[in-house]
């Protein structure tokens, strides 16, 4: 069991790599599955020092309730940011700096609500704080700061939650 | 007959979020708004492209596609690592401890936390 956590130190890795693998030889042989599983154990051992602690997920399966959360609000982002840039004239349009309090402290989760805060509504995740307790998020309009925080705070940060910690 | 119908309207969807997107660049007037433009609108453009090209494979060519679908995936991982990148260039140059709202209890933002200013030679 020990050997086994040390040839395969990230199994979720391993198995992406080979679904990718398949996926881009887009043929369904053994061929590629047996080379994109040599490619799923090879890629995370020599990678293993960057990546120390193991990732654990509690819910894995909220994952895909997840996907589909953000890809609709991707879609409805675009027609907001779209409205903005065509109708509001910048005179009316107010930039500015939010400051998010993050109660995620998994590396892996803070990583994955930045990513989903730059592709959703008018927003863009630009640093973090020194020790990874806030977030500086970029708002395109940002008339109503504390509603955006509440936003990604609800929406967002709360899901994660339940995945990874 | 349907199919050409819904490949050209995704094609169509497409075009206009890709137009707005290039658009946004050009009229929005400071540097971290120009930012928002490309990283989203052009979600959207790039996506309605791959849509009508896996819908043309099912319907036209008569076999599924998946590569879409991973051009979708590298496309999502990226773009926020591009914007992440961008912004932070931009806090570098442009922002300093004062503009930027408070760091909440850790006091500073991880893009300024560099140690202290080198001193001043004169």
């Amino acid at each position: 069991m020990r050997l086994l956590k040390r040839l395969v130190p990230h199994p979720f890795l391993t198995l992406l790599l080979t679904i990718t693998w398949v996926l881009l030889t887009s043929t369904w042989t053994l061929n590629s599955l047996v080379f994109g599983f040599v490619l799923g154990i090879v890629i995370p051992f020599l990678t293993q020092p960057y990546w120390p602690q193991q990732m654990r997920l509690k819910k894995p399966l909220k994952i895909i309730e997840y996907i589909l959360l953000v890809l609709y609000d991707i879609v409805v982002a675009n027609v907001i940011v779209a409205r903005i840039v065509v109708f509001k004239p910048n005179s009316k349009r107010q930039p500015g700096w939010i400051a998010v309090p993050l109660e995620l402290r998994t590396p892996e989760a803070i990583t994955v609500l930045a990513g989903t805060i730059t592709m959703t509504p008018g927003t863009v995740a630009a640093d973090v704080s020194a020790e990874g307790h806030a977030l500086l998020v970029h708002c395109l309009d940002a008339s109503d700061p504390k509603a955006v925080r509440d936003e990604i705070k609800h929406r967002y940060e709360r899901r994660l939650m339940e995945i990874f910690e | 007959m349907i199919a050409e119908y819904l490949i050209a309207g995704f094609l169509i969807i497409a075009g206009v979020f890709g137009f707005v997107g290039s658009f946004g660049l050009l009229k929005l007037n400071d540097a971290m708004s120009r930012l928002h433009a490309p990283t989203k609108a052009t979600t959207l453009g790039v996506g309605g492209v791959l849509l009508a090209s896996m819908a043309h494979g099912v319907a036209i060519e008569g076999h599924l596609s998946l590569h879409e679908v991973m051009i979708t995936l590298f496309l999502f991982l990226t773009a926020p690592v591009t914007a992440l990148f961008i912004a932070k260039l931009h806090i570098h140059l442009h922002e300093t401890k004062t503009s930027l709202p408070k760091a909440g209890q850790d006091g500073i933002w991880a893009t300024h936390n560099i140690g202290e200013e080198p001193p001043t030679q004169d």
